[in-house]
């Protein structure tokens, strides 16, 4: 392969994608080789963590089209057309969601490495009307893809049933 | 960042089938829960991908008019557990795709994902085969039908050649109508956990006699397998606390659990004998039949 065709081959790896980030239409050039998570993260955007780099921690989730998944194994020229939520879009004028209230006053939160990605699923779970009916081991069947180190999950159900009661 | 090398997007069916026969060392890439796991892990054998993650054709599920439900290989778990036709007619497949990982693993995984990459432990796998599901296959020859039951050739090997593509699976109205059926799935952990023992079982009662009884299990074989002794003794049996008694033994005669570091032989027949009774006695309990 002669330079010529590396530079093509390099160039045709980005692609131009135009999508909605927290509310506001962007469009980013994007590798095809990186995650969602890396596009996030190399725009500014830190608040989705890297825990374990393959789908089963949770730490790096955010809602696509309010769709909860791993950014990590999301290729990020699959949101061309989609609407990205992530947790720094969620306070609207200086003040917090209501989810992200209700992790705060149930002290859902120790390290906190989890909690951005635990709050987008928690969103996702009220927003979707999952939510409805739902007792403990629903909040737990339904937030089982986060984990979390440090809270021992406790707060961390606390903190959704409160969020569920402040939707109702 | 993932060691993609070449990356193409298909834009139809038919496009992927084309640029699979065009690049036989390509790899398809769908929801990407297994394939990016795969390819950050580095393997070469993945550097290669063709991504129908987008085509909205594989992502329908159908009920036709002749009672054939029809569900597409890019059909998401969660797509399955919140369809109202599968909640409607094949329930065991919603509860089987519902412990699947953790929510957001289900928001991107696909059926076709699940079955193509021929895990024994596929948790979408035992619903299939008690549901007599046909694969469809699509190459450039055109399509084949299969039994799911025969599209599993051995661990991690399915029945799929190069240039081929499961675009969906289908259930007859005589493999589903006036069935009740459960699952059940034995883990060390109740999320995010590979299933150590899976089951299905779907059953049809003719009044309180067992007319037609289906069970499979997963990780209890090299593939997942249906256990045809125990289905014979149970047809025309009323069922009650024999019964069942006799199934905990018969079961092990189509199964060959191995040890692994997950859970040994022993354990894991031991769960097999628990899960058949306990999964069989709901079936029939949904089927409307009573044990006695």
């Amino acid at each position: 392969m002669n330079m010529e065709e590396r530079l093509t081959q390099h160039l045709t790896q980005k692609r131009l994608v135009a999508f909605t980030l927290n509310g506001k239409a962007v469009e980013l050039e994007i590798d095809i080789r990186h995650s969602l998570l890396e596009v996030l993260r190399n725009y500014g955007l830190t608040g989705a963590k890297e825990g374990c780099g393959v789908g089963e921690c949770g730490a790096c989730t955010v809602l696509i089209d309010g769709v909860a998944i791993n950014s990590c194994l999301t290729l990020g020229t699959w949101v061309e057309g989609k609407s990205v939520r992530t947790i720094e879009g969620e306070m609207n004028e200086g003040e917090l969601s209501p989810v992200q209230e209700a992790y705060v006053e149930s002290g859902a939160i120790q390290c906190g490495f989890c909690t951005p990605g635990l709050v987008m699923r928690t969103t996702a779970f009220i927003e979707s009307g999952e939510h409805h009916g739902c007792c403990r081991d629903d909040i737990r069947h339904e937030h089982a893809g986060n984990l979390c180190r440090c809270t021992g999950y406790s707060a961390v159900v606390d903190a959704v049933e409160a969020a569920v009661e402040k939707n109702r | 960042m993932f060691a993609i090398e070449n990356y193409q997007q298909a834009h139809s069916i038919e496009d992927a089938v084309q640029l699979l026969n065009e690049n036989p060392e390509a790899r398809l890439l769908a929801g990407g829960t297994d394939v990016l796991v795969r390819l950050r892990e580095g393997h070469k054998q993945f550097s290669h991908l063709i991504d129908i993650h987008h085509l909205e054709e594989l992502q329908q599920i159908t009920l036709q008019d002749n009672g054939t439900l029809t569900i597409g290989a890019g059909v998401t778990c969660t797509q399955l557990i919140k369809s109202e036709l599968i909640q409607q007619h094949i329930p065991v497949l919603a509860q089987a795709a519902d412990m699947l990982g953790g929510p957001q693993v289900r928001n991107a995984a696909t059926l076709g994902g699940n079955i193509c990459n021929g895990a024994p432990s596929a948790e979408n796998a035992s619903p299939l085969l008690v549901l007599n599901t046909q694969v469809h296959v699509l190459g450039s020859e055109g399509e084949r039908i299969l039994p799911v039951e025969k599209f599993y050739k051995g661990p991690g090997r399915v029945d799929l050649s190069s240039g081929e593509l499961v675009t969906g699976f289908s259930i007859h109205h005589e493999d589903y109508s006036n069935t009740g059926g459960d699952f059940s799935k034995y883990a060390m952990r109740n999320a995010m956990d590979i299933a150590t023992i899976g089951c299905s079982v779907v059953c049809r009662m003719d009044e309180n006699r067992i007319d037609d009884i289906r069970i499979a299990f997963t990780v209890a074989a090299p593939v997942p397998t249906r256990c045809r002794m125990a289905e014979n003794i149970c047809k025309g049996a009323v069922p009650g606390a024999a019964l069942l008694h006799d199934l905990a033994a018969v079961v092990h005669e189509d199964l060959k659990p191995r040890d692994s570091w997950r859970a040994s032989k022993a354990f894991r027949q031991h769960i097999i004998s628990m899960l058949v009774q306990r999964v069989a006695a709901n079936a029939i309990n949904k089927a409307g039949g009573k044990l006695l």
